[in-house]
């Protein structure tokens, strides 16, 4: 029996006067994937950044209703934001990792964690690079700069560097747009090995991408959350005339 | 829980697999019952059609699902679109072995014709042997052994004429056949459609292998 | 502008069924040869879409087209490209008069800093164009053809920077018409946008191609099957198979080719 870790109550999100998120109840469960969908400016990626509180980094942002992460508001005043985002990580569109060795960006997290041990560290990095299925690829070449991989490689690099640190939860918004379908099938593919020791939340424009790992669908638009069910569900049988028309492809 | 692609597809074709073995057994005692005049035999056929007909709609049900999921193309797609066609072929193969044990069931033992039970006997392990190399076929991908068996299906149409002349003779002169006349009509009947089947299921193989929609019915 | 229209009339009573051909293109980045002799012909009025992962040479070989690699300092290309009884690719032939043939659409939509209207007409009126009138028509016709005057018509002097990603990218394509090109290249052109607009763009492309040539680079297997009549598959610098978008996706004839289309990378 899946549990929810996450659950969204009411949330309201306001860019300046402008309503980003109306009201958006949603759970998120343990050990699955959930994709969220929709076209842009649906919502999807400000909720998703609204998870780690990553939105708290705009200024002129105001967000109502709950957020519960294990049953603790993610908002609330004794929630420290570092800890928080520790325990919830985020890969973003572009490969991003920092102009360091594969190594150091790896091991970036623990030792803002104050973790220096050697031991610790290299086991770490092994660990994490290879639930990323890249430590064959580079562990000859860990001390090189992470710049030189490639941009799937790059992007792997990333997701280690937020598995290093062993959150609970890692949310990735369209992770694979700017790679090619070898390097996006291999991501995709680790997603479903990962899926085993995490709970993943991934926004993606790829329809195909969702139907091909995720457990849940959540289909956002105009910042409400029209269905959420499960994917073979949505993809076979949605409830809303807007999902089958955004699934199949017919707008306007 | 999701598995990846590639084992989902081979997971369906295995099952698919598994239900044209469950006919083919199907089929075996189904016409053993009716040979032997094995009423207790007819009635297993009977009972397991049941999960011949479910595990039909589990493969449609999969096959649906993963259309929907994974947009396979080309020889992925192929598998798909095989065991989705097949499996409702395979599911009237399933229907006619019952139809062939209710027929048993109705024989009435003292009024046999044994030249018609010989050479229903001989079609029916044509077309047993027929379907386990069709069976072959598929699990080896091989479109020109899949053409060849097809070629079989000819015999068969053949005996089923003559058992219809013989029985048509025999009710002709003596009316007490007519009853069982009947019968083996029917059981040839259903034997002929199952031969037709097969040759279905060829056809698929051969697009299973080379994407093309092949007629292999097309003969007299 | 009536010179242009002469060329135009011309060009469609003499028959091209070939739009554009390359023989043995060839791409060297000083040592290292990115393309290693593609010949391909592109049918007139069709789609056809160059695919394969990075690196396969695609983008390499779509931007060769219309000499883009030119603008690439240490890039050498050697071979021939076709077009109409021409070889573009031989040094005297004139780098941008190619370029008003040839037309080219980018993956990021890159309107300038200007109007909408401005956005068209301003290589025409860079051109020589200035009839005011003809201008408008020019700015009506590309922009329906790129299925967008109906969402700009009353705003055609507001900024282009101010319209969504897709709405920009369709500007670039009517940007790209207002030149009355024979052929538009496209370089993943829905890469950057959800998937409603992708389905505008590619909607627009059917519409297209009934006046234009298109040849698209894209990354998106199941765009490729949707748009293009024909399709090419690239694989580290080599032409692997060309054929009808139809038989690609149901049975190519080669390996590489299957294992691409459907997904199964190592």
């Amino acid at each position: 029996m899946t549990t929810a870790i996450i659950t969204a109550q009411d949330v309201h999100l306001y860019y300046g006067k402008k309503e980003a998120l109306k009201g958006i109840t949603m759970q998120i469960k343990r050990g699955e994937i959930t994709a969220m969908i929709g076209p842009s400016g649906c919502g999807k990626s400000t909720f998703l950044r609204s998870l780690n509180r990553m939105n708290d980094l705009i200024s002129n942002v105001k967000i109502t209703g709950e957020i519960d992460l294990e049953g603790q508001n993610i908002y609330g005043s004794e929630m420290d934001t570092v800890q928080l985002r520790k325990r919830v990580g985020m890969v973003f569109q572009q490969p991003n990792p920092f102009p360091f060795s594969i190594y150091e960006n790896v091991v970036y997290g623990l030792r803002i964690a104050g973790i220096n041990q050697r031991e610790r560290l290299d086991e770490a990095v092994e660990t994490s690079l290879r639930q990323a299925a890249i430590w064959d690829d580079v562990k000859d070449k860990l001390d090189q700069s992470a710049l030189a991989l490639s941009g799937g490689q790059q992007q792997r690099i990333c997701i280690a560097r937020v598995l290093a640190v062993q959150p609970e939860v890692i949310l990735l918004d369209e992770p694979t747009s700017a790679l090619d379908p070898i390097s996006a099938t291999k991501i995709e593919n680790m997603l479903l090995e990962l899926r085993q020791h995490y709970t993943i939340v991934i926004v993606t424009h790829s329809m195909h991408q969702a139907s091909r790992i995720s457990d849940q669908t959540a289909f956002f638009y105009q910042g409400e959350l029209i269905e959420m069910d499960q994917t073979k569900q949505i993809f076979l049988n949605p409830r809303e005339q807007k999902t089958e028309d955004y699934i199949s492809g017919r707008f306007g | 829980m999701r598995n990846d692609f590639a084992t989902e597809l081979n997971n369906l074709h295995i099952r698919f697999s598994e239900m044209a073995m469950m006919v083919n057994e199907a089929i075996q005692k189904a016409v053993t019952a009716f040979i032997n005049h094995d009423q207790q035999l007819a009635q297993q056929v009977l009972a397991a059609d049941q999960q011949i007909n479910n595990r039909e709609i589990d493969l449609e049900k999969k096959s649906f699902e993963m259309i929907a999921l994974q947009q396979p193309v080309t020889s992925d797609l192929r598998m798909i679109v095989t065991v989705l066609k097949a499996s409702s072929d395979l599911e009237r193969m399933g229907d006619h072995a019952v139809s062939i044990a209710r027929a048993d069931l109705k024989l009435e033992s003292q009024k046999t014709l044994p030249e018609v039970e010989q050479l229903i006997s001989q079609i029916s392990q044509q077309v047993e042997s027929m379907f386990a190399q069709a069976i072959e076929a598929y699990l080896q991908e091989d479109d020109q052994q899949a053409i060849a068996i097809a070629q079989a299906d000819d015999n068969i149409d053949q005996l089923t004429r003559q058992v219809n002349n013989l029985c048509i003779q025999n009710m002709k002169t003596n009316a007490q056949t007519v009853e069982n006349g009947t019968a083996y009509m029917l059981v040839t009947n259903y034997l002929e459609r199952m031969g037709d089947y097969v040759t279905n299921l060829c056809e698929w193989v051969v697009y299973l292998k080379q994407g093309k929609l092949a007629d292999l019915n097309a003969k007299a | 502008m009536a010179k242009r229209t002469t060329f135009t009339r011309v060009l469609d009573e003499n028959k091209y069924e070939i739009a554009l051909s390359t023989n043995n293109l060839r791409v060297n980045y000083g040592d290292y040869e990115a393309l290693h002799g593609v010949s391909l012909q592109f049918e007139r009025y069709k789609i056809t879409a160059l695919i394969g992962a990075s690196g396969s040479g695609k983008s390499t070989y779509l931007r060769s087209l219309n000499r883009m690699n030119d603008t690439v300092g240490s890039a050498q290309v050697s071979g021939q490209i076709m077009y109409r009884n021409l070889d573009i690719n031989s040094a005297q032939v004139d780098v941008y008069e190619v370029r008003r043939h040839i037309g080219m659409v980018f993956q990021r939509p890159n309107p300038f800093s200007k109007s909408i209207r401005e956005n068209i007409t301003f290589a025409l009126q860079r051109r020589g164009l200035h009839d005011s009138k003809k201008l408008e028509q020019i700015v009506e016709t590309t922009l329906k053809q790129a299925s967008l005057w109906e969402q700009v018509k009353d705003d055609l002097n507001k900024s282009a920077l101010a319209l969504s990603g897709g709405q920009q990218q369709r500007l670039c394509i009517a940007r790209a018409l207002a030149l009355e090109p024979d052929i538009l290249l496209m370089d993943e052109p829905t890469s950057a946008l959800d998937p409603i607009s992708t389905a505008n763009i590619e909607q627009a492309m059917q519409e297209l191609k009934q006046h234009y040539t298109i040849i698209i680079v894209t990354h998106n297997m199941q765009q490729a099957a949707r748009v293009s009549d024909y399709t090419a598959f690239f694989h580290q610098g080599k032409l692997i198979e060309y054929d009808q978008t139809r038989r690609i996706f149901t049975r190519p004839q080669v390996q590489l080719t299957e294992d691409y289309v459907s997904g199964h990378f190592g």
